[in-house]
């Protein structure tokens, strides 16, 4: 198979979610979102907090249902599985949580932890649980004595990596990263890096990054996708994202960034105003409100996502020319 | 306004935090970056009297406007804690739970520190979440914790911990669960209470570019103690210890390299 004709491993087609609010509202946190995922790449995930990010992949890793819309793993429709078969097709898909805290019972040492799901799936026996486990902290540059450890007295970049070795204990072949390294400090952030990277390699792992740092999202996708309440926005080529984007928000999204190279004197920049509420999503283009490129149109019409160039997809009515 | 002297905190006889030295004035901003696991949450929860059972301080003093707070009974400290010095977690959900609804927790909260009633502190409620530009605060105060995103609980815990104008904001990696847009806008806001109350901030962060953006000294921490401190200038400019200059390394940037 040549360079763009990766197996597809996973595919949203037009993934719905609708939550039930106070007052009879309805809050629509994914709005018709569809994405592919090819083997041994990654899907950038970036946009606001609150703008339906984690909905999403707790829907692909069937943690959460979509309303409407369907999502094929490896050519299955996974809303149809039962039993046996959504056993299966869930352990393809791990996921490490953005508050690993939540997932993890404090009565259970370490070595519990992370030889869980291997327990679960019957791949070891008990007696082996000591060795897999230093194995697996090995991976994640953890001292083997934390196997005796249990995880609330740790810090929170120690309990990140733990929640990450185990999700790779079953060596998926989707791994879903919610801000995965947002908890670590840069230099570990880079070894983990590193390893996402090695094992993506090696195993041919496809992986869905949902990360706050843009420039670390550049460095990692092969696809980046901005979402805005609820809708993807721009799709761009991983190392377009920065440079080649032209979506308003995502302009907006670019100029909010700290760096240790940014002039100081600046005040930094950010959208003023504020996100309007998922329960009201403006009819038209959801970023009308904010946009200071808004023109009449924004307001009445959705754009729609489309393609500007290869690889390359924006719903904005600027590049819509047969507005 | 702070003096930490020398301490160290020890957890199960081990020591955690090496002779923390750390003296503030009021209005001056702090950050602490490094290592994780190093001590940093460590050494502010000393200083915040919220240490797990198993640590304490055993070694060195902490002064707050000249008075100890080791001696403090639990009392007084409950009483300074949230009102005079106020602390953000690095996880919110430590702060909101998440099977009750914000607007019980915030009144709750507001009613501890002050005199009012429960309407009076659901409107104070509701205006600091618009101030902190949260959308609809009236239908956030009706939801609970689990139904709001992590991004979003964070926010509403900032807004808790700015509603009395501490003298000081301990802030322990307040924006890492946070989107680009969104933390711009929470480190204007601490600068904001910072100018207008002279709110003094200790700032835990792993982004080095909001460390430098917001504060008047930076200290790098590893292995429990502070390795390197200084302005932004000396630390992004003129790192002088290898991990210094190993952790600015380390930051992916726009311009930087991509593996893929
Ligand atoms: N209750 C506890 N009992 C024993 N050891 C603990 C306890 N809490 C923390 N530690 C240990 O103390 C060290 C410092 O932890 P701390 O939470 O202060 O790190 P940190 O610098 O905030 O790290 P991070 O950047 O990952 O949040 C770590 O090695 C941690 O495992
Ligand atoms: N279980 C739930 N019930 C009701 N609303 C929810 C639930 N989970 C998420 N939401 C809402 O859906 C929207 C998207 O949330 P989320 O996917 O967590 O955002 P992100 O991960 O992008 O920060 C938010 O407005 C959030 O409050
Ligand atoms: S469609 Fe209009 S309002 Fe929306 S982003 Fe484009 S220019 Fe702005
Ligand atoms: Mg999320
Ligand atoms: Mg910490």
């Amino acid at each position: 198979m040549s360079e763009n004709e990766k197996r597809i491993v996973l595919e949203a087609r037009e993934v719905t979610r609708i939550f039930p609010a106070s007052n009879n509202r309805q809050l629509v946190a994914n709005d018709k979102v569809s994405l592919t995922l090819h083997a041994g790449e990654t899907l950038g995930i970036v946009g606001e907090s609150g703008c339906g990010k984690s909905t999403f992949v707790r829907m692909l890793a069937q943690l959460d249902k979509p309303t409407s819309g369907e999502i094929h793993i490896f050519g299955d429709d996974i809303s149809g599985l039962k039993g046996s078969a959504k056993r299966k097709s869930r352990r393809h898909v791990q996921m490490v949580f953005q508050d690993p805290a939540d997932s993890f019972s404090p009565k259970m040492k370490v070595k519990d932890i992370l030889c869980e799901p291997l327990m679960n799936y019957g791949l070891i026996k008990p007696k082996e649980k000591q060795t897999i486990a230093e194995y697996l902290l090995s991976q994640v540059e953890l001292p083997t004595d934390f196997a005796d450890r249990y995880t609330h007295s740790m810090s929170g970049g120690q309990r990140q990596r733990i929640a990450i070795a185990r999700a790779l204990a079953l060596e998926p072949e989707i791994l879903i990263c919610d801000e995965a390294t947002s908890a670590l400090d840069v230099s570990v952030q880079k070894s983990i890096v590193d390893l996402l990277l090695s094992i993506q390699k090696k195993k041919e792992i496809a992986i869905v990054l949902i990360c706050h740092d843009v420039a670390l999202t550049r460095s990692m996708a092969h696809t980046a996708a901005v979402m805005y309440l609820g809708n993807v926005v721009e799709v761009v080529p991983g190392k377009q994202l920065g440079h080649g984007m032209c979506h308003p928000y995502t302009e907006a999204l670019r100029g909010a960034i700290f760096s240790i190279d940014m002039d100081f004197s600046k005040p930094i920049e950010s959208i003023e105003s504020e996100t309007p509420s998922p329960l009201d999503v403006p009819q038209g283009c959801p970023f009308a409100g904010r946009c200071d490129k808004c023109m009449d149109v924004c307001r009445i019409t959705k754009p729609f996502l489309r393609e500007v160039e290869p690889g390359h997809q924006i719903a904005c009515h600027l590049y819509n020319k047969t507005n | 306004m702070l003096n930490m002297n020398h301490v160290t905190v020890t957890y199960n006889d081990r020591p955690t935090l090496i002779d923390f030295d750390l003296h503030m004035k009021q209005g001056e901003i702090v950050s602490l970056v490094g290592e994780s696991g190093s001590g940093k949450t460590t050494a502010i929860r000393a200083l915040f009297g919220l240490l797990p059972h198993e640590g304490y301080v055993s070694d060195g003093d902490i002064l707050f406007e000249g008075e100890s707070l080791l001696s403090k009974s639990e009392d007084e400290m409950a009483r300074l804690r949230g009102s005079r010095i106020s602390m953000i977690f690095q996880d919110s959900g430590a702060m909101i739970n998440p099977i009750r609804r914000i607007g019980a927790q915030f009144v709750e909260y507001i009613r501890k520190h002050e005199k009012i009633s429960k309407k009076e502190a659901y409107r104070k409620g509701v205006a600091m979440l618009e101030a902190m530009r949260l959308p609809d605060g009236d239908n956030i105060m009706r939801s609970y914790g689990f139904q709001l995103s992590g991004g979003m609980r964070q926010r509403v815990g900032i807004a808790m911990a700015m509603t009395f104008r501490p003298d000081l904001l301990l802030a322990d990696e307040p924006t890492s669960a946070l989107d680009v847009t969104t933390q711009a806008q929470i480190v204007r806001q601490m600068m904001d209470l910072n100018k207008k109350t002279g709110t003094s901030i200790i700032i835990v962060t792993h982004n080095l570019g909001v460390a430098a953006y917001m504060s008047d000294r930076i200290l790098v921490m590893q292995n429990g103690r502070i390795v390197e401190q200084g302005d932004r200038e000396q630390i992004l400019k003129h790192p002088q210890q290898e991990y210094t200059q190993k952790l600015l390394a380390a930051i992916p940037t726009m311009e930087g390299e991509a593996y893929v």
